[in-house]
């Protein structure tokens, strides 16, 4: 078991090594002078050679990227080209402002997402399952930025106004001095993502109350709930988990479209500035973090489903 | 109906012989019959005609200044004005083509390099596989829309440049999907009987695998024009897909989002508009999923 | 059925009427079913895939499959009708009066718990009143009851840690823990080798026997039955068609179908050649008019296509569902052997093969020749490497060391490096004819393409060899039209021979490929191998795990086990006198059609707690 979990970790780790060649080639090794982009045309060529200098534009594409990968993972983010200030000051009130984000989402979606998925399987084909497929359906197809603006005209503006619709919140400020302005943010994050895990979660629930093995639970006389809780429930659970992860690993993207939307200060938010701005070293960065965040989750779920599967954990006799 | 210790009595819905010659397009025929197709291709089909046609119909040019910013519907525009003056509704009728159109071809190129390569790495396992397998695990550690950003970043604004964004993400997770479909077909019988006689490789893939994934492969495209217009009007919503003076949904909730409460119209519109194409074509691809379902339980019986 | 004037005692089941619907296809699954069991008997419920078994045994659950419910008839169970019960009653019943032994321990026992467990749970469910103490010691003493170990070691085990013989005594242990009074038992010894399988069978019964528990043990392998059961219910097409003991079953047996499946079945000790009947079970909604069995029997007169027979009672306690009960079947002219052919050259040669699969190593340097006309039938248990060798020698198994020769030049290890002509003449049949025929195309693209690959014939020249392949293999020119899924599993596999045969080969490779079908079709289906392989002269590697079959195809037999050949010599030897020890057990252990004291009963002796027993039937 343990040399598996080893595996699945180097595995992830080599993912998020190529990943980090991939981000670096993406920005940086494509046509176009960085120091012009980021500077405009008028630009004086002392500035230019400036700003060169400072974000090693005149190394080798292999030395620049060895630089940057080596500072990053010393723990040095860069600099800001365009502020000049060091992006560790600008990114971690934001990431904490993002992380809280997607933990309470993420928080609200997986147990409200596993537990409908629970109950439209035992109530399928009633009204209940349709109702909650249905609501799924509609629900999945919306891009997260329709949801959010959907969610700022009923309750920001036009019908109620309860809530803030953008975050007011200052660059440097914590998201926990006005939380009220994460209410809609982590709604629309939540609606976004429930749907998939009721949707895996039902899918696989059913697929485990019509096998042999909880046939022949029924068939021993057992109750309805334990035949529920204990024969189905942790047996459906494994497929949803993969899943699951792989939806709070979206999250990751989806506070991107929206933090700006509530223009809430966060790495999302960040990251499509620094698109706007040309800010190539704050790109990088995010982009990693992000990737590493989705990887990260991806590997635990793995993880996680190798430590509840008594199979693989018990390795073959 | 096999072997009594596998299929006693088994589901037993057999009967009419579904002819098989064309599986796709017989699951296309079978789920036109649901009710949640129909609903879907209405709405679809309505916000079609209405990107190709909307131009023609627009009583302004949609870059013209007819008023003041932010006016509530009047006469000359019957939906108001945007936050620079423009007509909302005008904009509005011109904004679909783009998004319709990029969806589409991102979503054909995708599918379609991501369904060749799922197909590929199954049949051919190994070395290949694991490479292909590898290289879409580096592709997959990126949310789509991150990826289509980290590209813009370096290469600028391109419409180009967006599509192929959009079916760089699209390939990898299609290649999975099918890829996971296909492993189970190769190891079937007829598979290896096509090999022992020494049928080419193209031969078994193309003529072998694939009609036997053609269920999870129209799926799979319809899940993935979904996302393919989330992520196409998610880009100009923002600011890095079509520029201004364009119209285009996604740029009209964009421009006019800040002055919500004085002129919901041009942001209530495109959004409704977006809504209702993906929830449409979401509606079409439960359709044909739970179509190709039904006719697979009634195969198997 | 009527009550039997033997038993004094009331039944512990008794159904009457039973009908089990499908309402959404709009036709039942079993229907006018009534069965009778009395405390300690084993009622063997016998019948063809699909027939409605399952579903009665189900019923004496109270369940029915997702889509099914039983719309007519009482369930009665020790004086409880079960299917008029609610939920709670329900729950009351099953697995306290009535358990279930499930069909296929790997899938029916949960892999996320422990034995101890699952076994655990139905003794908390039922037996409430019991403390923690007493419910513990049960679970021991039913796992010796079963003859597993019941240390805390083995409690704790996962099913996947258990080989499929434990697993499936696991699940006997679950059903004998509250000492119900009626047990289902699901075919459980499919999948089963065949000395496991005798052992789990006397284990059922002795259970059975000490606990004067009633046994309603539904299968499809009429030996299997002859070995266990006292009484011997036959189902077709969702009736059952006849009932009786089973001495007078197997004695004299009246219904025609009845009498079609015996001589369908290989016999081992050889005194007939197995029989197919003609066509195939219809499906539930596509019965006849009139007698189901109709279009395949013999016998069937208008009376037939007007009206299903009613119950006739040809003697005590034997009934039969049909008009001709008293008919004698016409003589099957018995299929002459015909004088074996001289046998020729080595065509194929496995020399000192070893392979392995999986990281094991299953084939241990193999020897094994087929010479020109012969047919070879390779015997062994699943898992002995008999599937490996065969995959070894079609080229899709490439993994192996020694040599393969064919003709005389060696092969190379995989398919696509071999030449066309040697692709051409090994053809190798799959075992089961629903998964090696493409699904998507037809019968005719199928067999077309072995025509292209080898012989580069196209259009009407192909469509016309298409049309004789057919016809050789008693299938009509009309099939190119179809798709398998329009085919019965029979049909199925007679197009798989077709194509095979369409190659012209030099030697052909059966992997169990009856092993999928029922008995009717099984016989018909061997019997047109042996008429092709006489016929055209070809070389048979044929591949079995039913020893039963080899002496109506086989020249000569090799049996292995573990990897290694331990015999090789002619069909006859082999059978009547066995060399190796292993072919000896073999033989032994294999259930056989004519109900003899078996071993079990002469292990245990007459048993004292049944009197009903010891009177003469």
């Amino acid at each position: 078991m343990l040399r598996l979990i080893t595996l699945r970790i180097a595995l992830g780790v080599l993912t998020l090594w190529l990943v980090s060649v991939l981000v670096f080639v993406g920005t940086q090794v494509l046509p176009g002078d960085t120091a012009t982009a980021i500077l405009g045309p008028s630009a004086t060529p002392d500035r230019l050679a400036a700003l060169r200098k400072l974000l090693h534009l005149d190394d080798s594409v292999v030395a620049q990227y060895w630089h940057w990968l080596s500072s990053l993972v010393q723990g040095d983010l860069g600099t800001s080209a365009s502020a000049g200030v060091p992006l560790s000051e600008i990114l971690s009130s934001r990431v904490q402002n993002s992380g809280v984000l997607m933990l309470a989402s993420g928080l609200i979606a997986v147990p409200v997402g596993l537990g409908l998925g629970v109950w439209a399987a035992i109530r399928r084909d009633r009204l209940a399952d349709h109702l909650t497929s249905g609501s799924s359906l509609v629900l999945a197809a919306l891009p997260e930025f329709v949801i959010g603006m959907a969610l700022v005209l009923l309750f920001a503006t036009t019908v109620f106004q309860w809530l803030p619709a953008v975050s007011l919140l200052g660059p440097g400020q914590a998201i926990w001095s006005k939380p009220q302005a994460a209410v809609l943010p982590v709604a629309a994050l939540a609606l976004a993502v429930i749907p998939y895990i009721t949707r895996i979660m039902r899918g696989s629930m059913i697929e485990v109350l019509q096998s042999d093995y909880v046939q022949t639970a029924r068939l021993k006389g057992l109750p309805e709930r334990t035949v529920i809780l204990r024969h189905s429930v942790p047996n459906a659970l494994v497929p949803a988990i993969q899943v699951t992860a792989l939806q709070l690993a979206w999250l990751a993207g989806g506070v991107v479209v929206i933090e700006y939307l509530f223009s809430f200060p966060g790495v999302g938010g960040l990251l499509v500035d620094s698109v706007t701005g040309r800010e190539i070293t704050i790109v990088q960065d995010v982009s990693l973090l992000i990737a590493a965040v989705y990887v990260t989750l991806n590997v635990l779920a793995d993880v996680l489903c190798i430590l509840i599967t008594p199979k693989v954990r018990t390795g073959i006799s | 109906m096999s072997f009594a210790g596998t299929a006693d009595d088994v589901a037993l819905a057999p009967i009419e012989a579904v002819h098989a010659r064309r599986q796709w397009l017989e699951t296309l025929r079978s789920a036109a019959r649901l009710r949640r197709t129909r609903l879907g291709l209405l709405m679809v089909g309505g916000l079609v005609v209405l990107a190709v046609v909307g131009p023609l119909l627009a009583p302004h040019s949609p870059s013209a200044f007819v008023g003041p910013g932010l006016t509530s519907p009047s006469k000359v525009a019957l939906l108001g004005t945007d936050s620079l003056g423009r007509d909302v509704l005008s904009r509005f009728l011109h904004g679909g083509r783009t998004v319709i159109s990029l969806a589409l071809l991102a979503t054909i190129l995708g599918v379609g390099v991501g369904a060749a390569v799922g197909m590929f790495a199954a049949y051919a396992r190994g070395l290949v596989d694991g490479i292909l397998m590898r290289t879409s695990d580096v592709l997959l550690a990126f949310p789509q829309i991150v990826l289509v950003l980290l590209l813009v970043t370096g290469a600028g604004t391109h419409l180009w440049l967006i599509v192929v964004t959009v079916a760089l993400g699209h390939a990898p997770r299609t290649a999975r999907v099918i890829r996971a479909a296909a492993m189970e077909i190769v190891e079937r019988d007829f598979i290896k009987a096509a090999e022992v006689m020494g049928e080419s490789r193209w031969r078994i893939v193309f003529g072998g695998i694939m009609p036997m994934v053609t269920s999870p492969l129209l799926v799979e495209f319809g899940l993935r024009m979904v996302y393919s217009i989330a992520l196409v009007t998610a880009v100009s919503f923002l600011g890095f897909g079509l520029q201004p003076p364009t119209a285009d949904w996604g740029l009209m909730i964009n421009e006019n989002r800040l002055g919500i409460i004085q002129q919901p119209w041009s942001v209530v519109m495109p959004v409704l508009a977006i809504g209702l194409l993906t929830v449409g074509t979401n509606l079409i691809t439960d359709g044909v999923a739970r179509a190709a379902i039904g006719l697979d339980r009634r195969r198997s019986a | 059925m009527s009550a039997n004037p033997d038993r004094a005692d009331a039944p512990v089941v008794d159904i009457r009427g039973l009908r089990v619907d499908l309402p959404d296809a709009g036709f039942d699954v079993v229907d006018e079913v009534s069965l009778r069991v009395w405390p300690g008997e084993v009622l063997g419920l016998v019948g063809e895939s699909g027939c409605g078994k399952t579903t009665v045994g189900l019923a004496l659950l109270g369940h029915c499959r997702r889509g099914a419910e039983i719309t007519a008839g009482e369930v009665l169970v020790d004086g409880r009708d079960i299917a008029g019960a609610n939920d709670a009653e329900l729950l009351a019943l099953r697995g306290r009066v009535v358990a279930y032994i499930p069909q296929d321990p790997p899938t029916a026992l949960n892999p996320a718990l422990r034995i101890a467990t699952q076994v655990r749970e139905v003794l908390d469910a039922h037996l409430g009143d019991w403390t923690a103490e007493q419910r513990d010691e049960r679970l021991r003493e039913v796992l010796r009851e079963v003859h597993l170990p019941s240390d805390d070691a083995f409690l704790r085990r996962y099913p996947h840690q258990l080989s499929g013989g434990q697993q499936q005594r696991v699940t006997i242990a679950m059903a004998f823990a509250c000492r119900p009074k009626v047990i289902v038992c699901d075919e459980p010894t499919t999948g089963l080798d065949v000395i496991t399988q005798e052992r789990v069978l006397e284990t059922v019964r002795e259970l059975c026997r000490r606990h004067r528990v009633a046994a309603v043990y539904v299968s499809h392998d009429l030996a299997v039955v002859s070995s266990l059961a006292d009484r011997v219910a036959v189902m077709y097409a969702g009736r059952v068609v006849e009932s009786s003991s089973r001495d007078e079953l197997f004695a004299n047996p009246r219904h025609p179908y009845t009498r079609g499946l015996l001589r369908a079945v290989p016999d081992l000790d050889g005194a007939r050649s197995p029989v197919g009947i003609p066509g195939h079970a219809p499906l539930p909604g596509a019965r006849t008019e009139g007698c189901f069995f109709g279009p395949r029997c013999q016998l069937c007169s208008d009376e037939c296509r007007r009206e299903f027979p009613a119950v006739t009672v040809v003697g005590p306690g034997h009934e039969v569902r049909c008009h001709h009960a008293h008919q004698a079947l016409p003589g099957e002219a018995a299929r002459v052997p015909q004088p074996a052919q001289a046998l020729g050259e080595l065509v194929i040669e496995a020399q000192g093969l070893s392979a392995s699969y999986g990281g094991n190593q299953v084939l241990h340097g193999v020897d094994l020749g087929v010479l020109a006309h012969e047919c070879v039938a390779l015997v062994g248990e699943s898992g002995s490497g008999k599937t490996t060798l065969a995959r070894c020698i079609a080229g899709l198994h490439p993994d192996y060391e020694g040599r393969l020769l064919l003709g005389g030049t060696e092969l190379a290890p995989r398919a696509r490096r071999r030449t066309t002509d040697e692709r051409r003449r090994i053809q190798y049949i799959f075992q089961n004819p629903y998964a090696s025929l493409h699904p998507r195309h037809t019968v005719g693209r199928s067999l077309a393409a072995p025509l292209r690959l080898f012989f580069g014939l196209k259009g009407s020249a192909c469509a016309r060899r298409v049309a004789e392949l057919l016809e050789r293999v008693s299938l009509s020119r009309a099939a190119a039209e179809s798709f398998p899924e329009e085919l019965s599993g029979g049909e199925r596999q007679r197009v798989a021979v077709a194509r095979a045969l369409a190659a012209e080969p030099a030697v052909l490779v059966c992997d169990e490929i009856t092993s999928a079908l029922d008995v009717s079709v099984q016989a018909a289906v061997l019997e047109l191998l042996a008429d092709l392989q006489q016929q055209m002269g070809l070389s048979v590697l044929f591949i079995t795990h039913n020893l039963a079959l080899i002496r109506t195809i086989a020249d000569r037999v090799a049996v292995m086990s573990e990897g290694r050949i331990v015999e090789v010599r002619p069909t006859q030897a082999v059978l009547e006198a066995p060399e190796a020890a292993y072919t000896r057990e073999l033989l032994e252990h294999t259930p056989r059609l004519d109900p003899q004291p078996s071993a079990v009963a002469a292990v245990l002796g007459p048993d004292p707690v049944d009197p009903v027993r010891a009177e003469p039937q």
